[in-house]
């Protein structure tokens, strides 16, 4: 890696003006940057006159001079995105300098310029910053961030331009057509180690004490483009601390002012808590009036300060960087499935980061996510319990408690057994249930959240078919009974997004929330949509208008007894609007559990013969997880068997409690509401006496005398992509079938008048995980009543 | 064919001028009036003068040989009472309508808003009249970057009245005695740049200067010079005045803008410029009100009038303000490219205890570095001189220091300033100007070693042309003005600071 400077990690190029404007990972940058530091850490000095032996160290993998034009390839019509993001991020720190790959949608609309005299060919509308990036040459930043507007403030990454007497901020600098840009003369050095100078002058040098250390751009790029000794020696400046909430700590006296987070805050969380108080060296960050930051998304200011004014909370003091384990992984808090980084040390998850996936949640990740961890040390099942003769819960051994099972199963008809699963539960887990029920004759199947009458028939029905990407183009959206800012912060991020650079325009029908955009409150029940669905409403005529039409139904609909009814109307609309067209699926429905997608793609639904009021009957009753069915109104007798990693809810009617595994500590297999296929891996060792959630039904099977036909999560995988393909392909999204009117004869039943309810009362208090955190716990202290 | 053309000569020549040609006759008149010196009149363009213009215009005159090129001008200064522009300086008059016709404001400003833009532009180019905010750039260029073509946006005047420089009072003695002269070149102005508005940023402590703006502007709607149909013109234009908080940084175009918006006054990133997204998003130019207020006076006595004060490039009268140690600080119209001995001599009664006493001048506001009296001695003030002796003209705001100033105590002031009034948005103006102003302290007990005087001149390089506006410009260049003239003086104090802390010791042990 000595030819440090110019690598570059997988650059997509897009104009400057969009919100989406490259695709760099922070994270990596941290690492690549603390990499050159020790690498070339005398280095640096002498490299811009070393470029040739810099050359010859490039790995002989290389191919072609990265000093070429071809060193790009261009496809003309390729999307932007990368099509393998875990892929890409894992390679990066190899071979990032021959990777750089700069994809151009139109490559009539480029100009050609020259970075340090190599001529580079990018995008009309790509600042100098991006062409010195698309050169690969990395220009060292503060406070450009990809992903928010641009500041130009820091100064750190003053280049010179031919023809300009003063160096110039690239990042604000649009490139125009034979630009002459040079990054490694005399002035560009003098004016980066000037500005370097005056940041640090006021920062305080307490890097280690400073959460920051390791993984901080201020530190590492002090390190690179530096001098090598201050010469400030008046009176450094203190900022009194802010108190943001439980999840952010502030340490003001280090901010740089780089104002990332006022950005954030502003563009991509919606709130307009943050800003900038003062002026000149009393300029401060801060919310004025103090209070916490209200927003779901809050956690991710942490990941953008690029010091350490604003980190981790929960995570102060805790570990340090460089002592964690990364493991990629999922998020399961909602059906978004965020890709997280699980940061681990030994048998504990000490953080969870976002990682990179520009299809799904970008870079950032909901405070849930990001913050619940600590409920997974807490109300763990560690052992199997059996409920005694008293009723009270006594450790049993896993034989035991498999044996108990087994002896009422043995003893139960199958029309009077029943499985749900929960809300985190895995594909794989999830077909090991249906197998082990289903051979014992029971077609009461069901994934919590589902209703009454859950279906899995049309596989567009179920999922969100304009998928969270796709959110992006929409010009006009309606929101069926569902808090999009709850339910999935990460979606309404992208609605926000159509919302600011598309001016799309939302409607919603269901509880008033704040959305953090513009939007329109229609109504709260099904009358409005009936109006809508008769085209008696005027926004129907908008919505019918639209190029773009999204239509978002919320899983809460699925809980009515009018269900088929309200789903009728909604039909109507995608029907008389054209909501689906050759080209564009407008028609989405918006699943609230982690599980929930790929549970339907498995059939987890009641058979035919299954009444409505099964749980009259039930006398056998097997939960994978599911702690939010209310279970007081099944029978006294029935035989509740509990399999999940928290004492959460049903764990109090359980008769039998087996433990498993959280999503940390697991292999399982996830579709998110789009139908987006992902695993989570196993980043710290199962607690206890716990095991792997398909091998307890395994044996459960084998104890029950129905032995499942699987040994190795390979062989039950096998088993997935017999009933469902789509679960075998991972990190890809299946599209569903395009979506078809339905020919039935309606006969849907009458319309309840009363409102659609609000599916999630407390953003931070979901699924038994959350449940058990205390971090969850303080926020809820701290916002309830913030939000709607 | 030919028997209509002559018609149509015959028509225009003999029984009806039209008006522009008018207008170009009277300045003629005007010029060669000029050129001879003979006309006595405190005003020269009235009633009068356009009748005799009508008169020689009737006469059929002889071609005009090609006149001779006036001698170069070796001197400059003593400007004439009749080619003053600002006539009520003073505020010995009334400020306003009635006075302000009286003076020559709003005589035939239908004729030059009809002349369309760019006429207007043209002439404002041919003058060679440049920013009076600071700059230096020319007008009429900067006018002609606005849109031609409107693509939908309206395109705005504003017009900077933040004037804060310390030093400068020249904007608010137009505002307060002259404001008609200012909202008439509004109107001037926003018709060259296809303006639909002018708004007048006026800094938010002129309270007086605003109050009498506000009723100038009031009475030029109530006479219909300004609102829908200015001038009986037919071009709509209003203009909005709007005072500011007391931010030196909201006079940088861009926080002025912001500011105007209502957001913090901090400087935007340029490009994109101005004259393509500025107010509200809108095309929108940034003038002084020194240069609005003069441009109708140029185009009624024509940019030849103009041009011929001054030195090339640096043509034009110019409000000085004098301060400082000056028997009679003052602000005074002036040609440029005056002497600055001159200057101060002859309107600010010279330096207190006589030019000898002279230590140094900051000829252009505190932000352009100070010259000391060698320097003095015979420089021009005007951009170009100006900036060859490593200086400017900046706004033409002349700070006299004596004998008796402290000069690095003078310098540490207006190091405080820029500290104390930099919007902390970027890097090294923020951090910069309190860390020069914290050297300054020091360096005005001396307590520094030398060595930190070339730390000191490195620090405001590296501020200068670093920052996102010209404020950590502002900031470097008077320290800069300092060590480059003064650094001797400087030294001295660290030695015998040196000295004095080595024998304090010792008398304390002996």
């Amino acid at each position: 890696m000595g030819c440090s400077r110019r690598i570059i990690s997988h650059l997509k190029a897009r104009p400057f003006n969009s919100s989406l404007s490259s695709i760099r990972d922070e994270s990596f940058l941290c690492q690549w940057y603390s990499r050159s530091s020790i690498a070339s850490a005398s280095g640096h000095r002498h490299h811009h006159g070393h470029n040739q032996p810099h050359e010859a160290q490039r790995p002989s993998n290389a191919g072609f001079s990265p000093k070429t034009a071809s060193f790009f390839s261009f496809r003309p019509s390729a999307r932007w995105i990368a099509t393998e993001p875990a892929a890409n991020h894992a390679s990066t720190s190899t071979s990032a300098v021959n990777n750089a790959v700069l994809e151009i949608i139109n490559p009539n609309d480029c100009i050609e310029v020259f970075v340090d005299g190599h001529s580079v060919k990018i995008p009309k509308g790509m600042t100098v910053f991006q062409a010195c990036e698309a050169a690969g040459v990395d220009i060292p930043r503060f406070c450009y961030h990809p992903r928010l507007s641009i500041a130009g403030n820091c100064r750190m990454c003053l280049v010179e331009v031919e023809k300009t007497p003063k160096p110039v901020a690239s990042c604000a600098m649009p490139a125009m057509p034979g630009m002459k840009i040079k990054t490694d003369t005399p002035m560009v050095l003098k004016a980066r180690e000037g500005v370097m100078e005056f940041l640090l002058a006021n920062h305080p040098l307490d890097c280690p004490i400073c959460d920051q250390g390791g993984e901080c751009d201020l530190q590492d790029q002090s390190m690179a483009f530096g001098s090598d000794r201050g010469r400030f020696i008046e009176t450094k400046r203190t900022v009194l601390d802010k108190n943001l909430g439980p999840l952010v700590k502030t340490v003001m006296t280090r901010c740089i002012q780089c104002t990332r987070c006022v950005r954030f805050a502003s563009e991509i969380a919606g709130i307009q808590d943050l800003g900038v108080l003062g002026r000149g060296g009393s300029e401060e960050i801060g919310t004025y009036v103090e209070r916490a930051m209200a927003s779901e998304l809050s956690g991710n200011v942490i990941d953008i300060c690029p010091v350490g004014a604003l980190t981790s909370k929960p995570f102060a003091f805790t570990a340090r960087s460089w002592e964690l384990k990364s493991t990629e992984s999922i998020d399961v808090s909602d059906a978004v499935g965020a890709n997280i980084t699980i940061n681990s040390r030994g048998p504990e998850v000490m953080r969870i980061l976002p990682r990179l996936s520009e299809e799904v949640n970008e870079e950032w990740l909901s405070d849930k996510a990001r913050f619940c961890y600590d409920g997974l040390k807490r109300q763990r099942l560690s052992e199997p319990m059996i409920r005694n003769a008293k009723g009270r819960l006594e450790p049993a051994s896993w034989y035991d408690a498999l044996k108990a099972v087994a002896s009422v199963i043995a003893k139960s008809s199958p029309d009077q057994m029943a499985g749900i699963a929960g809300k985190v539960a895995d594909a794989e887990s999830m077909m090991a249930l249906k197998d082990l029920l289903n051979k014992l004759g029971c077609e009461n199947l069901r994934c919590e959240g589902d209703g009454l009458r859950p279906t899995a028939d049309i596989r567009s029905d179920y999922l969100m078919n304009t998928t969270i990407y796709g959110l992006e183009k929409a010009d006009v959206c309606l929101l069926i009974g569902t808090q999009l800012r709850n339910e999935a912060p990460l979606v309404n991020t992208r609605l926000r997004k159509a919302v600011r650079n598309n001016g799309a325009k939302v409607a919603s029908i269901g509880p008033a929330v704040d959305l953090t955009y513009k939007h329109t409150h229609l109504g709260t029940g099904p009358e409005t949509l009936m109006q809508v669905a008769e085209g008696q409403h005027p926004f129907f005529s908008v919505l019918a208008k639209a190029k773009n039409p999204v239509v978002i139904v919320g899983a809460g609909i699925f809980e009515r007894a009018d269900r088929e009814a309200v789903m009728a109307a909604v039909q109507k609309i995608v029907e008389k609007a054209t909501v689906v067209k050759e080209d564009w699926n407008g028609f989405n429905v918006l699943l609230l559990n982690a599980s929930h997608a790929a549970g339907l793609d498995l059939g987890l639904v009641p058979g035919v013969g299954v009444s409505t009021n099964w749980k009259e009957s039930v006398k056998f009753l097997y939960l994978l997880g599911a702690d939010d069915t209310p279970l007081n109104d099944i029978p006294e007798d029935t035989f509740v068997v509990y399999q999940g990693h928290h004492g959460d809810h049903s764990v109090y009617r359980a008769n039998v409690i087996l433990p498993g595994a959280t999503y940390t500590e697991k292999e399982g297999t996830y579709a998110n509401t789009e139908g987006r296929v992902q695993q989570t891996l196993p980043a710290v060792p199962i607690i206890g006496d716990a095991r792997d959630d398909w091998k307890i039904l395994r044996a459960v099977s084998e104890v029950a005398k129905v032995k499942l036909p699987y040994d190795t999560i390979s062989a039950l995988r096998a088993r997935m992509l017999a009933i469902s393909p789509n679960l075998f392909r991972v990190d890809e999204l299946e599209p569903s079938s395009r979506w078809v009117p339905d020919s039935k004869p309606a006969a849907p039943g009458k319309v309840d008048a009363s409102p659609f309810k609000s599916t999630i009362e407390n953003f931070y208090m979901t699924n038994s995980i959350c449940r058990a955190s205390k971090i969850m716990a303080q926020c809820t202290a701290a916002f309830s009543g913030s939000k709607g | 064919m030919t028997k209509v053309l002559c018609r149509g000569g015959a028509l225009s020549r003999g029984t009806h001028v039209p008006e522009d040609k008018e207008l170009d006759l009277m300045r003629n008149v005007g010029n060669i009036a000029l050129h001879a010196r003979k006309l006595s009149r405190g005003r020269w363009l009235s009633t009068q003068a356009g009748s005799t213009v009508t008169q020689a215009a009737s006469s059929p005159t002889p071609p005009a040989p090609p006149p001779s090129p006036p001698p170069e001008k070796t001197h400059f200064g003593n400007l004439k009472d009749e080619d003053r522009i600002f006539t009520n300086l003073y505020g010995k008059h009334d400020p306003f309508l009635k006075g302000a016709l009286a003076r020559g404001d709003w005589h035939r400003t239908k004729d030059l808003v009809l002349k369309g833009p760019d006429w207007i532009i043209n002439e404002m180019k041919k003058s060679g009249l440049r920013g009076r905010g600071g700059a230096g750039f020319p007008s009429g260029l900067k006018w002609s970057f606005m849109p031609k073509v409107s693509d939908g946006r309206p395109s705005y005047l504003v017009v900077n009245a933040d004037e804060s420089e310390p030093g400068t009072c020249k904007d608010r003695e137009i505002m307060r005695h002259d404001p008609h002269k200012l909202v008439e070149g509004c109107l001037i102005a926003g018709v060259a740049m296809r303006a639909r508005a002018a708004y007048i940023y006026i800094r938010g402590e002129y309270v007086n200067e605003r109050k009498n703006l506000e009723k100038a502007v009031k009475e030029a709607y109530e006479a219909g010079y300004i609102g829908n149909n200015a001038c009986g013109s037919g071009h709509d234009f209003d203009v909005h005045v709007h005072f500011g908080a007391g931010a030196y940084i909201c006079g940088e175009e861009t926080a002025l803008l912001e500011s105007l918006e209502g957001k913090q006054g901090k400087p935007r990133l340029k490009p994109p410029f101005p004259a393509n997204t500025g107010l509200y998003g809108c095309p929108s130019t940034v003038t002084n009100v020194e240069t609005v207020a003069v441009s109708p006076t140029i185009l009624r006595r024509g940019p030849e009038w103009f041009a011929s004060f001054g030195r090339k490039n640096n043509s034009g009268t110019k409000l000085f303000c004098i301060s400082g140690h000056v028997n009679t600080p003052c602000t005074v119209e002036e040609e440029m490219s005056i002497p600055l001995r001159e200057l101060i001599e002859r309107h600010a009664g010279g330096v207190r205890g006589g030019w000898d006493n002279l230590l140094a001048i900051i000829p252009g506001g505190s932000s352009v570095p100070l010259i000391p009296k060698n320097v003095c001695d015979d420089i021009l003030m005007d951009f170009d001189a100006l900036k060859a002796a490593q200086t400017g003209l900046g706004t033409a705001a002349v700070i006299v220091m004596d004998k008796s100033t402290d000069v690095v105590d003078a310098i540490a002031r207006l190091s405080y300033f820029y500290k104390h009034e930099s919007c902390g948005q970027c890097t090294p103006c923020r951090e910069g100007t309190g860390w020069l102003w914290m050297m300054m302290e020091r360096m005005k007990a001396g307590k520094a070693v030398l060595e930190e005087i070339d730390m000191l001149w490195e620090l405001t390089k590296q501020i200068e042309g670093h920052t996102i506006c010209a404020l950590g410009d502002a900031a470097a260049w008077p320290v800069q003005g300092l060590i480059r003239h003064f650094r001797p003086e400087m030294e001295r104090r660290i030695r015998e600071r040196a000295a004095m802390e080595l024998e304090v010791p010792a008398e304390a042990t002996g």
